[in-house]
């Protein structure tokens, strides 16, 4: 071994020596070169430049007069109104009903696409019950099921978070029956030469395999119930931003329309962040190309 | 777990396997000593994986019949050092072993890794992670330590390390040892005996017996290995390099 070492540094030292038509080499040879498939380092808040682009360019319509307010409000607008409506207490009252809402509806949504998920991945007779099942209430819109919803359970809370629930469910059970699939056979044979029992099994294989496919289905999950709370909070509503918002167009109140929507965009966005950040924390053992 | 003294560490009689499309076994019967490194060598497809899988218990897809008797405590290395990604290096040491957190650190500082405890698997080279794969199986001190190529995805110049590495944990540790391999030299290095197989069947067990050092044990090696390449089959190219050429040395990993 020791021989061989000895015989490797001795080329190394010759390598280095100066090569004698310098011609040959490119001065861009001594720099490291960049990884050039890949899109490069990402930048630490590089995500915001498309919104702030967007309200750049709102702004100079409103500002030069080409936006009619009465079409769509200044973004300054937005705030002037939104912080009238804190004053007075509107604003967060509307938010609280909203958010509780849209958690209640994503975490019953959540327990209950993981829970399906695992039953399909892991049992053969789980999966041949649900997953047909799943498809096909992936095939119907959740508008489509209001109706029903509201004749089975009324009008109350109970009918919005269920139907929240249901949108939820769908793609955090897709995402997460995928990648339960996923999990490579050879982790499975090391886990029986190791000899896990079932359930460290689930908790050192299992749930560390289908972290990734989960958390992606958990960011379209937060989308949808964002989604399917607009959605319910048209309906019969007496509270959350939505009925503000209903309330609103009744008396064509473009600005507070439009601090609903912006608010509808604050938390979908800011949401979508948190669960990225989640991800990240969570998966720091990967190595991609896009992190 | 005691009753393994002077008996077989491994028995296995009339084990037959058989597949819908790969590898099949034809009666096979094989006995390793408590402490025997056998090699087991043959082309590929000769059934030497479906025979370490077997032993290994691993083999759900296939049919057959035979009786296998194995210590209870058995270790399985794999070509590739199979890793769970999401965990650090200690904790793959320590997949299905409670407590022993001490005890891995030691193995860890036995395969060269001291230190590198928390670091990621993908932060590791590919010799460093079957040393880990090494330190996953000798954790649990097998009496049993089933190897299924374990260095045939390392570079040369790995491989030899790796072959010091592991013939210096075996004699340590002493578990009876099967090591599938295609490398007759690397078979001839490690093992006390190597038993070949040819379509499902045993077709050759031959001890090793190699001379301690200098021109009997290299006259010793050439005989072996002639032996070896008639009955694989493969005639009139061993006869030059005894003393195998040293691998060129472009991809060196101190692994």
């Amino acid at each position: 071994m020791n021989a061989i070492s000895q015989d490797l540094s001795i080329a190394k030292a010759e390598e280095r020596r100066p090569i004698d038509p310098p011609v040959a080499y490119l001065p861009r040879s001594a720099r490291v070169p960049r990884r050039s498939l890949s899109p490069g380092a990402p930048a630490r808040y590089g995500s915001l430049l498309g919104p702030g682009l967007l309200l750049l360019y709102w702004s100079v319509l409103s500002m030069s007069g080409w936006l009619d307010p009465r079409i769509l409000p200044a973004p300054w607008t937005a705030i002037t109104t939104g912080a009238e409506l804190i004053r007075e207490g509107r604003l967060q009252e509307h938010l609280a009903v909203s958010a509780g809402r849209a958690m209640t509806g994503l975490g019953v949504g959540v327990a209950i696409g993981t829970a399906l998920a695992l039953l399909s991945g892991l049992s053969l007779l789980g999966g041949y019950v649900i997953d047909g099942l799943v498809q096909i209430k992936r095939g119907v819109p959740i508008l489509a099921l209001i109706p029903f919803m509201i004749l089975w359970l009324g009008i109350g809370e109970t009918m919005k978070v269920t139907l929240i629930a249901t949108a939820v469910f769908v793609p955090v059970y897709i995402n997460t029956h995928n990648a339960l699939r996923a999990i490579d056979l050879r982790h499975v044979e090391l886990a029986e030469t190791v000899r896990l029992t079932r359930w460290q099994f689930l908790r050192h294989v299992v749930v560390p395999g289908s972290l990734p496919g989960f958390l992606t289905g958990l960011r379209f999950g937060v989308t949808s119930s964002w989604l399917a709370l607009v959605v319910v909070e048209q309906l019969n509503a007496t509270s959350g931003i939505g009925y503000m918002v209903t309330l609103a167009r009744n008396y064509a109140q473009t600005d507070v329309m439009l601090v609903g929507l912006v608010v509808y965009a604050l938390l979908g966005f800011g949401s979508d962040a948190l669960v990225r950040q989640l991800e990240r924390r969570l998966l720091g053992w990967r190595r991609t190309l896009g992190r | 777990m005691s009753g393994w003294g002077p008996s077989p560490a491994v028995q296995v009689r009339a084990l037959t396997r058989s597949f819908t499309a790969k590898g099949v076994l034809n009666g096979i019967d094989l006995d390793i000593a408590p402490g025997e490194f056998v090699a087991l060598l043959g082309r590929s497809g000769s059934g030497k994986s479906t025979l370490l899988r077997a032993l290994a218990e691993i083999d759900h897809e296939a049919e057959g019949s035979g009786e296998i008797r194995l210590p209870e405590r058995l270790s399985v290395i794999f070509q590739d050092a199979r890793l769970l990604p999401w965990m650090r290096v200690l904790d793959n040491v320590l997949l299905g072993v409670s407590g022993q957190r001490a005890r891995a650190g030691e193995v860890l500082a036995e395969v060269g890794l001291a230190g590198r405890e928390r670091a990621w698997p993908h932060e590791l080279s590919g010799g460093e992670q079957q040393r880990v794969a090494l330190a996953r199986a000798l954790v649990r001190e097998p009496k049993l330590l089933l190897a299924d190529e374990p260095f045939g995805a390392l570079d040369a110049l790995t491989r030899v390390q790796m072959h010091a590495l592991l013939r210096r944990l075996v004699d340590a540790h002493r578990p009876a040892v099967l090591l599938v391999t295609h490398d007759i030299d690397e078979a001839m290095l490690l093992a006390d005996r190597i038993v070949l197989l040819d379509q499902g069947r045993l077709a050759a067990d031959l001890p090793v017996a190699l001379p301690g050092a200098g021109v009997a044990r290299r006259a010793r090696m050439a005989e072996l290995r002639a032996t070896l390449h008639r009955l694989l089959g493969v005639e009139d190219v061993a006869e030059d390099h005894t003393e195998a050429a040293p691998p060129p040395a472009t991809e060196v990993r101190y692994g």
